[in-house]
């Protein structure tokens, strides 16, 4: 039978599973007062998903403010944080949207559909501000590359992030592939997309216009994913638990593909009010996330929903998680020419409700009231809670374990071994296994894409105007100190874009965490939030959105903490990019920035000692941004024949990798008075190497003193050579380089 | 000239056919589908994809399309067509190309810079290259492995009808490294790779694809 809000008001004291949905005594009670009786099932299930953790940030919000708060002024902002995604002005009229997030829990369920939908979510949302996808990033972490389980977890995800996205008809043009072994019971799968739009094509999602239609479009509703938000996103996995696959939506990227064109004709057309994708929640979350935000009314005839499944429950068809569906705001007068674009991309579309100046969001199944709440009280006035937190117990005694005491190489021999150890090394070995799963030519836009320093697409054929993107973390920086290792996360992903020429101008993350209810886990990840908010004020550029992912731990043991961070620039014309390698004209190499003695969180002191202890690299924010301006101004010019960020494996791996690319060698001379293993392995930040044509040498030192910028030469490109030599030291064939920097992957996963 | 690009629906490369044939000289038309006019052009791009989401089997849905009512005749009468990927998987469906492309070799989709060597360029979309170029161009497939029993293969050989084959590497494991093939009059050309991928150094590897698009315009110049 169905329950119905007159029976909720006959029958108050029957007893509600309200516990088994993950809401707490004290929010059922809210919602109680709230409603002034108890709710009905299906008002209980839309609470309880829409207040859960992942849909309503209850444990983040206090912290997440602060990215508002410190907001840096800056007048390429159009849209901030809240809405389904931020939203930048990137000149010519034209902007940009860009957004990360999380598929974690479902992606070790079920790794190929987890992953899928991950991709398929995000490009929803990016869609849902009215543009049109351009391209795709995955950063991805996995536990160790030789456990067992790194086998099911990884073949699939890589097969579901490529299944999807190159069935889209998206270019993946990078990401990050990093292995550890906290997420081998806890992988993280976080999924980018960016979008392109004129500036008078941005939609946002309100229901505004009473009577206006709200039309459901795209698959059918059925019973994947009930409570998988609720669920999957808040629970930790529990060995004893029951059994979670049937949670775990499926995707069909080819109804995406028709629901990505169907809905740009529709919004090009100006057939649409307001638009909202349907992800997490599903109905529950699109319809009083789009009252909320427009008129404050709605009423829905569930029962109008098309299903796959005729079985299904209201409180089943409110929660579901159906894939590839999303909601418009129609005036009648265009719904027949909203019906007709539809059928042209044989997507169904149903009239499912209309917009009301009640204040009130009303469901009825057939002809019974199930639903009457205020829509705000459901999408935007959830729990907030302010979770203890402290520093933990063993922090200090991690950052005196220093790196220090290490044995390191001394002899030129064992150099030249550490340097083939790093770059086979699974985290610096070539990801180009999992690369060439993915199409990064599709649109034939694609400017560069992995192994290059960012990704970068053209936006405009014209102009040649293009964005660049790229997604950073060393989570190990992060657990060493959460505050520094944001804000090492965010520089090294603005460097990254700066590299490439393109000037940084807005932010997204994707915070991945264990559980906020632990206090040890809730102080890395308010520290973290604060450095990357801090972060983000000191370099002049907005968070413009993202997403946090909590209960990232397998019983008492967390992940790193893993602040994933995006950074977006745009460059004027595509075809003035730095690459990353030296061409056939070769070049002098220079490196940027100063080398100190940091090896705490390196990979060195992770792949050759398993040693993590001591402090990060330190941070100096004011260095990131000139060495920013040297290498923005530097393309521009024309001075830059190449340039590559200087991170993980330090100075050594950025050269093997330049060579590789280039695939002819270098001649390098380490200066003297250096130690050599610290040049060479050193994870300081704020420095890259760069390439400039030889009498440019002097245009680089005038450009680099203005900036205060410390400057080395480090040697010679010598494209007509087939070995990278370091002068007094060693060399190594780029054959050899090769095969070394080529075989991890493959090894195992080919296995 | 103008040259028809169809867009099915799960169609991707669409864009890119229409800005190969612009960049070669050539006035791109948009062909739907569900309609089987062919709104009187030269020649006809199918580019690649995921026509109809690949369900049932590449190409094979899209074969029944109205647009494949109108096109499959013209082809018949000498109608210059080339199938690119997904499109050469419907020309094999429509039975206007032998064999059939199935799983790669390896069971992945593999995207990657591939050599290859131009052997026909007597067929109207390869007569500007130069017999035995080698070209790099990209290739993106999850269902590229070209098959035919021995005896067609030895036909389409015997007739000068590979019109590319696979350099280096074999990237899907199709019988005889064969990566493109024709059929007798030459008209209608299948090419797992993407030439229209490569139009353009700037956003391709190379812009090696580019004489496919000229050669169709320079045949339609002779022929009138």
């Amino acid at each position: 039978m169905t329950d119905t809000v007159q029976h909720a008001i006959d029958d108050p004291d029957h007893p509600q599973p309200y516990a088994e949905l993950g809401l707490k005594p004290d929010e059922y009670a809210r919602i109680r007062e709230i409603l002034g009786r108890r709710p009905t099932s299906s008002e209980l299930a839309m609470y309880s998903v829409m207040w859960s953790e992942h849909c309503s940030y209850k444990s983040s919000k206090v912290h997440l403010r602060q990215f508002g708060e410190k907001k840096p002024e800056t007048a390429a902002l159009m849209v901030g944080i809240g809405e389904n995604a931020g939203v930048v002005d990137i000149g010519d009229g034209w902007a940009v949207t860009f957004k990360v997030e999380s598929h974690n829990h479902p992606s070790y369920v079920e790794p190929y559909q987890g992953a899928a939908t991950g991709v398929g979510g995000i490009v929803r949302d990016i869609m849902s501000m009215g543009a049109r996808p351009i391209a795709v990033m995955d950063p991805l972490r996995f536990g160790p590359l030789d456990a067992p389980d790194t086998k099911r977890v990884l073949p699939g995800v890589i097969a579901g992030v490529g299944g999807y996205g190159n069935c889209l008809g998206l270019p993946n043009i990078g990401g990050e592939v990093v292995f550890d072994e906290t997420y081998l019971g806890n992988p993280l799968v976080n999924a980018l997309c960016i979008g392109a739009m004129r500036h008078e094509d941005l939609h946002l999602a309100s229901a505004s216009g009473v009577g206006n239609l709200v039309v459901l479009y795209g698959a059918r509703t059925g019973g994947d994913g009930i409570g998988g938000v609720s669920v999957l996103a808040s629970e930790t996995f529990d060995a004893d638990g029951p059994a979670k696959r049937p949670s775990v939506q499926v995707g069909d990227p080819f109804m995406e593909k028709l629901l990505i064109e169907a809905t740009l004709e529709v919004l090009h057309s100006g057939l649409v009010e307001g638009i909202q994708d349907l992800g997490g929640a599903g109905i529950s979350c699109a319809t009083s996330e789009l009252a909320s935000n427009g008129e404050g009314g709605m009423h829905v005839w569930l029962d109008r929903v098309l299903l796959r499944d005729a079985s299904l429950s209201p409180e089943e068809i409110l929660m579901s998680e159906s894939q590839e569906r999303m909601c418009a705001i129609v005036r009648p007068e265009n719904l027949d020419a909203f019906m007709s674009l539809c059928r042209r991309w044989d997507v169904e579309a149903v009239v499912i409700g209309e917009v009301t100046d009640s204040g009130r969001l009303t469901v009825d199944w057939h002809g019974e009231r199930i639903v009457d709440v205020p829509p705000r009280t459901v999408a935007h006035e959830g729990p907030v809670y302010e979770r203890p937190y402290h520093r933990p117990s063993w922090q200090d005694a991690l950052q005196a374990a220093t790196p220090d005491t290490l044995p390191r190489p001394s002899t030129p021999d064992a150099l030249r071994a550490t340097l083939l150890d790093l770059v086979g090394a699974p985290n610096l070995a070539s990801k180009s296994w999992v690369t060439s799963q993915y199409d990064r030519y599709v649109l034939g836009n694609t400017v560069l894409a992995q192994p290059e320093d960012s990704g970068m697409v053209r936006v405009d054929e014209v102009t040649g105007r293009g964005v660049a993107v790229s997604t950073d973390c060393n989570g190990r920086f992060a657990k060493l100190d959460p505050y520094a290792g944001a804000q090492l996360a965010l520089a090294e992903s603005y460097r990254n874009v700066a590299a490439t020429g393109a000037e940084p101008l807005a932010v997204t993350n994707c915070l991945n965490f264990g559980s906020p209810e632990d206090p040890e886990v809730m102080w890395q990840f308010a520290e973290a939030a604060r450095g990357l908010a801090d972060g983000c004020l000191e370099l002049g550029i907005p968070v413009t959105g993202g997403n946090v992912s909590f209960y990232n731990q397998t019983g008492d043991v967390a992940i790193l903490p893993t602040p994933v961070v995006g950074v977006l620039g745009v460059i004027d014309n595509v075809e003035r990019r730095t690459p990353m390698a030296w061409g056939s004209d070769g070049g002098v190499l220079y490196l940027l920035g100063d080398t100190r003695d940091e090896f705490g969180g390196s990979e060195w002191a992770h792949h050759v000692h398993r040693h993590l202890g001591g402090l990060p690299p330190r941070v100096d924010l004011p260095r990131e941004r000139a060495l920013g301006e040297v290498l923005i101004s530097g393309s521009r010019s024309g001075l830059l024949a190449a340039a590559h960020d200087v991170s993980d494996g330090g100075v050594g791996q950025a050269l093997v990798e330049m060579a590789l690319r280039a695939d002819s060698g270098a001649r390098i001379s380490i200066p003297v008075g250096v130690d050599p293993f610290v040049l060479l392995f050193s994870e300081s930040a704020g420095r890259a190497v760069v390439v400039v044509a030889q009498g440019d040498e002097a245009r680089l030192a005038e450009i680099c003193t203005e900036h205060g910028l410390p400057m080395a030469r480090i040697g010679d490109a010598m494209p007509q050579e087939r070995t990278l030599q370091f002068d007094g030291l060693f060399a190594v064939s780029i054959d050899e380089l090769r095969t070394v920097h080529e075989a991890t992957l493959p090894a195992v996963l080919d296995a | 000239m103008r040259v028809g690009v169809v867009t099915f629906p799960g169609t991707l490369d669409d864009r890119d056919a229409a800005r190969a044939v612009r960049l070669a000289g050539g006035e791109p038309v948009a062909l739907w589908h569900g309609d089987d006019d062919l709104r009187g052009v030269d020649a006809v791009v199918l580019p690649g994809g995921f026509s109809y989401g690949d369900y049932l089997r590449c190409g094979a849905i899209s074969r029944f399309a109205p647009v494949m009512t109108s096109l499959v005749p013209a082809a018949q009468g000498g109608l210059p067509v080339l199938g690119i990927c997904n499109g050469f998987q419907i020309l094999c469906e429509s039975h206007l190309l032998p064999g059939a492309l199935t799983r790669n070799g390896s069971l992945h989709f593999v995207c990657r810079d591939q050599r290859l060597r131009i052997e026909n360029t007597g067929t109207a979309w390869t007569r500007d290259f130069v017999s035995g170029q080698e070209i790099v161009i990209p290739l993106k497939n999850g269902e590229g492995c070209f098959v035919a029993d021995d005896a067609t293969l030895d036909e389409i050989e015997r007739e000068g009808r590979v019109i590319a084959r696979y350099l280096d590497v074999n990237p899907n494991g199709s019988r005889r490294d064969i990566a493109g093939i024709s059929n007798a009059r030459g008209n209608v050309v299948g090419l797992m790779p993407h030439p229209e991928h490569a139009v353009d150094p700037l956003t391709g590897p190379t812009a090696d694809g580019l004489p496919f698009f000229t050669s169709v315009l320079t045949a339609l110049v002779d022929a009138s």
